[in-house]
């Protein structure tokens, strides 16, 4: 059976996504992860629908759909960071500290 | 004119109203008012008084005439009764006539008699009587009975009381006394109190007095009887004060009024008594022959008796609640000797005769040696006597011996020499008003004194109008024959010493009257001695009064000579025409025989005392200055001086106590005990709100309301280190609680 | 003109004069003529609206409530707006409507300092709706209502125009009298949730008096009855005031202004009273009969007691004050007794105290204006100064000691002669007793009186006063004394005008007892 594979593979680029976005200073990088997490999650979805039906397959596609819009929400913001700060390192931004 | 007495004390009140509303106004200040209302008061008695002898009479001689058929005679009465028992009182008043539907039934006599009783007590049935309402054709009855008339006055316990007139005897009596008293005293005054800045309110007063009198002798029931009562009593204490900006006088007028009160106390529970134990009545008829009957029991009516001594002892003056009476001699003279000697004062009496039932059974006098009501009459005639001996003020020796007198009535009534003791006061009011009429008459020529021993003396030349009338009244009240006082006293002792087993056996009160007898007559020659003998001690020259006065004192003096006839032992007038006869009245009441004996001896008893007197003041023989050499008899002069210390105990013990410490204390009390609880209520409800303010309040409530908000700032303090603002810390703790979660699910739970 | 009366002759009666009022509160307070002129003629409406309603009245009937108006008005809780008047109210209302009208008169041209008669007479007037709805009111919360009312009117009135310690008098009539108050409404909320009907046993949930009076104590037998009769005794009996809860009367009267001691005798005393009578008794006579000797116990510790402290007193006023305490225990004794005679006694008893008593406040007043002071010591020769003046104390004190003729004596006696033998459930040899000792109260009653009597009116004025000359009785005080006395006199004269009217009620009320 190829499921086990298919999650194993999940996994493993899940934790690659984790890692990358707690760990990279970059603000692209960090949203790069992102959507590694993400496909992690869509690639657990497809193998699944081997199993139950197409609806795995359809929230893929759905996931798909947000992480664009996602990346192109993050990348407008990281890019006004950058106009604004000349400077997209994470660590440096810290405004909303209490 | 039986029917609507009413008229009669109508007209003095009118009189009142009168005088105090226009008496300023007019020429004689009111006193032509008084007189002529009064005067028409006194025709109206005197009509009255005619017509209930009439009414005797008749009822005499039919007696005379059916005296062989004596059952005939109760028939009549007695179906009459059946009838009413039968239908019901509304039917029965329905029968007697067109007034029926508006007149109430003045009495249960009808009802109140059980059936059985009745016909048992054969003499209850014959001598019931019925109240008869306005029927005319009854005057024949066998039996005189009371006109008895009256009205609605309130309704209570969905019945009525009702209000009205009684005429009987007594009463007819009682209103010639008062009414031709009071005439004279009026006419009197218009003399003596001329002058007088409060002339008009005088005679207001008067004829209040008059008009309270005559309503209290013919009341029908026992809690009218107690407004005129408390209404004489009144105008006693307003005449007593009528110079009330001298503090002894007002003095004398509380006391007088206080001690009547502290009597009324007996009234009051007495009445409350006789209603219940009669059967939820006043009517004075159905009082007493319930009295008679039994159905008031012995027990009860010797408690009323009891409490309404003690009513009859403050008003008629009786040992221990006299002392008011010589003090009311504060009054003007006409005053003491209207209210204070002939009328007002003998309401006691009037009181004991009226309800003489109750009396009757309560004492049991019909068999006993003795009891309250003689003994204290008894009693009192002697210290009243005692006590006229010691006084300076001629005023206060008549007062003493009105309180003696008083004494005698009461004895003679306890002994039941109910007829007597009537006649007594009959005869009593003439020569005592005489008498303290003269007195005034007296003073009012030496300058306003009442002091014989230091103002008065030698008199005799210089009134002899004064003179005679006061000599002629006092042999009259000394019962020398054929004088008033003779003809009564002599019943009285008669009545004691009646030697038969009959009416008891009162030869204790036998010696009492003889005593008295000789001390009057003794203490009345001291007044003659030292006013009318000797040399004049006062200022100025005395001159015989004017004819305004001295009108009354002949007329008075008139009638101290003749009253004593009418029931003189060949006539007995007196006896036929005012003695009750019926169920109300003790029908085994014995009358004593004349006894020559013990007239003979009362006459020399008195003609002792006279020439006791006679020898000592005349003369100046016997112990002269005894007083200041003897020690005992200067204590016992001074005992006598001092009256019997019983003022003393009274004001100032007994009230001095009542209105100074006890009323302090109890003041004390009230302010420092009640209304401190009172008070420190309040007072400790504030310091308790005190208390829960600073410490409930401020230091616990309110702590927790500040310390949850300090609470939430430090906490936010601590809490705000976690916000780093750093994203990636965030995603990592993100992460972080994921994976517990998840280890949570998978080993926990799973 | 019947149906009209049945309709709205008692709302009238009890409202014309907080109309008055609230139109007053729009007048200026410069316009006093016009304020007193409209004071007058509402007080005077209302008091002919009352008259109106006893000629219509039918005295044959005075057992039953009459011009009954039953309309809803507090649903949540089943009080409904009921007034009524029988023979036990008309006496009170006309007592009411009577004193008023002479209050507003009397003080023509006497208003206390600070003045103000724009807020003495709005207070009068409310005082008046306040006391006249009591005596009408026949739902429970209603006559709470109106019992309250007369509390702030008269708070104010002792607080603002009272004498030198007025806020401690005032302060403490107010907090006494609300203290009984509460007790009250807590005896009527236990009224309400217990009372039963007696042949179904279901709750009643009703404030009606008339439901209340017929079941006769249904569902509070017992520990319950004994209670709520207790919170309701020392509701009313502060109010009366009996001993020992009388202490605030005499600060209040001594310090309040002399009409406001004239309705404080008159007609708010009777409050407490009448409660007993139409409430008390009838709704809980069970209760009634095992708390009666107790109520007389305390009645005639009153007698004694109020006229041994009034012998204490040096002010004429607070004299008066205290003789009131001793009157009422007379009104007490009577309703103790539980007989039909003690409590007609008892109601006559209130009706001639509100005259005689507010006519000795009046006279009280009337001095303390002539001599500025009260105290006994300085007063004196008031028959040589001013001889009218003391002539009517005379004649009021006469009245008051009790004297046979005049109102006083029937309110004293027959409840004296009912305590000889009252209703045949209580104690016998107990009320015997206390005929005795009230008999003694007679005595010290005319020993207080006529010292007073004597110490102010015989003699002669005091040096302080001796040169000054006085005004006799005015216009102003002819007109609002003259009908108490002649009241006075005819009640006295024919007492029928009062027993008359309350006998059948009261036979109602006593039958519950046995009497």
């Amino acid at each position: 059976m190829l499921l086990n594979q298919f999650l194993i593979l999940s996994a493993v680029l899940f934790c690659i996504g984790v890692y990358g976005v707690l760990a990279r200073r970059n603000a692209v990088l960090v949203l790069m992860s992102i959507e590694m997490l993400l496909n992690a999650v869509n690639i657990n979805l497809v193998a699944f629908s081997t199993r139950w039906g197409v609806s795995g397959q359809v929230f893929a596609l759905f996931i798909i759909a947000v992480a664009a819009a996602e990346v192109g929400v993050g990348l407008a913001i990281v890019l006004l960071i950058y106009r604004n700060r000349t400077s997209i390192d994470l660590d440096e931004l810290d405004e909303m500290k209490g | 004119m039986l029917d609507y007495v009413w008229i009669i004390p109508a007209l003095p009140a009118l009189s009142f109203v009168l005088i105090l509303l226009f008496g300023k106004r007019l020429p004689k200040g009111g006193s032509e008012v008084g007189i002529a209302l009064v005067g028409a008061a006194f025709v109206l008695s005197v009509i009255v008084g005619v017509q209930w002898i009439d009414r005797v009479e008749s009822a005499d001689s039919a007696e005379h005439a059916g005296a062989e058929s004596a059952e005939l005679e109760e028939q009549p009465v007695s179906t009459e009764e059946t009838e009413g028992e039968l239908i019901e009182s509304e039917t029965a008043a329905g029968s007697s006539g067109a007034f029926a539907d508006v007149e109430p039934e003045c009495s249960q006599a009808a009802t109140a008699v059980d059936v059985d009783e009745a016909a048992q007590a054969s003499h209850g049935t014959a001598t019931a009587p019925s109240a008869e309402g306005g029927e005319g054709g009854h005057e024949a009855a066998p039996e005189t009975q009371p006109v008895v008339r009256c009205v609605t006055w309130f309704e209570t316990s969905g019945g009525d009381v009702t209000a009205g007139t009684m005429v009987d005897g007594l009463s007819v009596m009682m209103i010639f006394v008062v009414s031709f008293i009071s005439l004279l005293v009026h006419i009197y005054s218009t003399d003596y109190v001329s002058g007088d800045r409060r002339y008009t309110h005088f005679f207001a007063f008067l004829s209040l007095f008059t008009a309270s009198m005559l309503l209290l002798v013919l009341s029908s029931n026992t809690l009218q009887m107690m407004v005129g009562w408390e209404l004489v009593g009144l105008c006693s204490f307003v005449l007593i004060g009528h110079w009330w900006e001298d503090k002894p006088n007002s003095d004398a007028a509380l006391k007088a009024f206080i001690t009547n009160r502290v009597g009324d106390i007996g009234l009051l529970v007495g009445v409350s008594i006789m209603f219940f134990a009669a059967g939820g009545t006043f009517s004075i008829l159905d009082i007493n022959i319930a009295a008679e009957t039994g159905v008031m029991s012995h027990g009860w009516a010797l408690a009323a008796s009891v409490a309404l001594m003690f009513a009859v002892m403050s008003k008629s003056g009786q040992f221990f609640l006299h002392t008011w009476l010589p003090d009311a001699m504060a009054g003007p003279t006409p005053v003491s000797a209207l209210i204070h000697a002939a009328t007002m004062v003998v309401a006691g009496v009037f009181l004991i005769a009226r309800l003489y039932s109750v009396f009757w059974e309560g004492f049991q006098i019909f068999g006993s040696d003795i009891n309250f009501m003689a003994f204290i009459g008894g009693f009192t005639t002697i210290i009243g006597a005692l006590l006229a001996f010691a006084q300076k003020d001629i005023k206060k020796v008549l007062a003493y011996s009105t309180i003696s007198q008083l004494g005698y009535m009461v004895m003679a009534l306890g002994v039941g020499a109910w007829t007597a003791a009537v006649f007594h006061l009959f005869t009593h009011a003439f020569f005592k008003a005489c008498l303290f009429l003269g007195a005034g008459s007296m003073s009012n020529a030496a300058h306003h004194s009442f002091d014989m021993v230091d103002d008065y003396g030698g008199l005799k030349k210089y009134m002899p109008i004064t003179f005679w009338t006061y000599l002629i009244s006092t042999l009259a009240l000394a019962g020398l024959p054929p004088l008033a006082g003779f003809w009564s006293k002599d019943e009285i002792l008669a009545g004691t010493g009646s030697l038969t087993e009959a009416n008891g056996n009162y030869h204790l009160m036998l010696i009492f009257g003889g005593l008295t007898a000789l001390l009057t007559a003794a203490y009345m020659f001291r007044t003659i001695w030292y006013s009318f003998y000797g040399q004049y001690r006062g200022h100025g020259t005395p001159q015989e009064s004017g004819p305004r006065i001295t009108a009354p004192l002949v007329i008075l003096a008139t009638f101290a000579v003749l009253a004593g006839f009418v029931n003189a032992p060949w006539w007995e007038f007196f006896k036929d025409w005012v003695e009750p006869v019926g169920a109300y009245f003790p029908g085994e009441i014995v009358h004593a025989e004349f006894n020559i004996g013990l007239a003979a001896l009362s006459t020399a008893l008195g003609l002792t005392g006279i020439a006791l007197a006679f020898l000592y003041f005349w003369r100046g023989l016997g112990p002269h200055g005894l007083t200041a050499e003897n020690r005992f008899a200067r204590g016992g002069y001074l005992f006598l001086e001092r009256k019997y210390y019983l003022d003393w105990l009274y004001e100032d013990v007994i009230v001095a106590a009542v209105k100074g410490p006890i009323a302090r204390a109890t003041y004390w009390i009230n302010q420092r005990v009640i209304d401190r609880v009172v008070d420190e209520a309040g007072r400790t409800s504030v310091r308790a709100g005190k208390l829960v303010y600073e410490y409930v309040d401020q230091k616990v409530v309110d702590t927790v309301v500040n310390g949850s908000g300090v609470a939430a700032e430090e906490s936010g303090e601590e809490l705000r280190r976690i916000q780093t603002g750093r994203v990636q810390q965030y995603a990592a703790l993100l992460f972080a609680a994921a994976a517990i979660l998840g280890a949570i699910f998978v080993f926990v739970i799973g | 003109m019947e149906a009209f009366l049945d309709g709205w002759g008692l709302t009238l009666m009890v409202f014309l004069p907080l109309a008055g009022a609230l139109l007053m509160m729009l007048i200026p307070r410069s316009h006093e003529e016009t304020l007193k002129v409209y004071a007058l003629v509402f007080s005077v409406a209302a008091a002919v609206m009352g008259i109106l309603v006893m000629i219509w009245f039918d005295y044959g009937q005075a057992g039953e409530l009459q011009f009954v108006v039953d309309r809803s008005w507090i649903d949540a809780i089943n009080s409904r707006y009921i007034v009524g008047m029988d023979g036990i109210s008309l006496p009170l209302v006309a007592l009411t409507l009577l004193i008023v009208p002479l209050c507003v008169i009397y003080s023509w041209n006497h208003f206390p300092d600070p003045k103000n008669p724009k807020a003495f007479l709005i207070l009068i007037l409310i005082l008046e709706t306040g006391m006249v709805g009591t005596f009408v009111a026949q739902d429970l919360i209603l006559f709470f209502v109106f019992f309250e009312v007369v509390l702030l009117p008269m708070y104010f009135m002792i607080g603002v125009w009272g004498g030198e310690e007025r806020l401690y008098a005032s302060i403490k009539f107010f907090l006494y009298t609300l203290f009984g108050s509460a007790l009250m409404i807590i005896s009527f909320v236990a009224v309400f949730f217990l009372a039963q009907d007696p042949s179904s046993g279901d709750a009643l949930r009703t404030f009606d008096m008339r439901t209340l009076s017929s079941i006769g104590q249904a569902g509070m037998l017992g520990t319950a009855g004994l209670w709520i009769f207790a919170g309701m005794f020392v509701g009313f009996g502060i109010k009366v005031p009996m001993f020992p809860f009388h202490t605030w009367l005499p600060d209040a009267h001594t310090q309040a202004p002399t009409v406001g001691s004239v309705i404080l005798a008159a007609i708010l005393l009777k409050l407490g009273t009448y409660g007993f009578v139409r409430i008390a008794l009838p709704i809980l006579p069970e209760a009634s009969e095992d708390w009666a000797p107790w109520i007389g116990l305390l009645a005639v510790i009153g007698i004694i007691y109020g006229a041994i402290c009034c012998l204490a007193q040096t002010d004429m006023k607070r004299l008066i004050a205290f003789s009131s305490v001793a009157h009422m225990g007379f009104v007490m004794l009577g309703i103790a007794t539980l007989t039909d005679f003690g409590i007609n006694a008892a109601i006559f008893g209130m009706v001639a105290h509100g005259l005689i008593t507010g006519m000795l406040f009046f006279l009280a007043g009337s001095v303390k204006e002539r001599y500025h002071t009260m105290e006994i010591k300085r007063l004196g020769g008031i028959l040589l100064q001013a001889p009218r003046l003391g002539w009517i104390l005379g004649f009021t004190a006469m009245a008051s000691l009790g004297l046979p003729g005049l109102a006083g004596f029937w309110g004293e006696f027959p409840a004296i002669l009912s305590s000889w033998n009252p209703a045949a459930i209580l104690p016998l040899e107990t009320f015997r007793t206390y005929t005795i000792v009230a008999a003694v109260g007679t005595v010290l009653a005319a020993g207080y009186l006529l010292w007073l009597y004597q110490r102010t009116s015989f003699g002669r004025p005091t040096e302080e006063f001796a040169t000054e000359q006085f005004r006799d009785v005015e216009a102003p005080e002819w007109v609002a004394w003259v009908p108490m006395l002649l009241l006075i006199l005819a009640l006295g004269v024919y007492p029928n005008l009062v027993f008359g009217v309350t006998d059948d009620a009261v036979t109602q009320i006593a039958a519950a007892f046995g009497g």
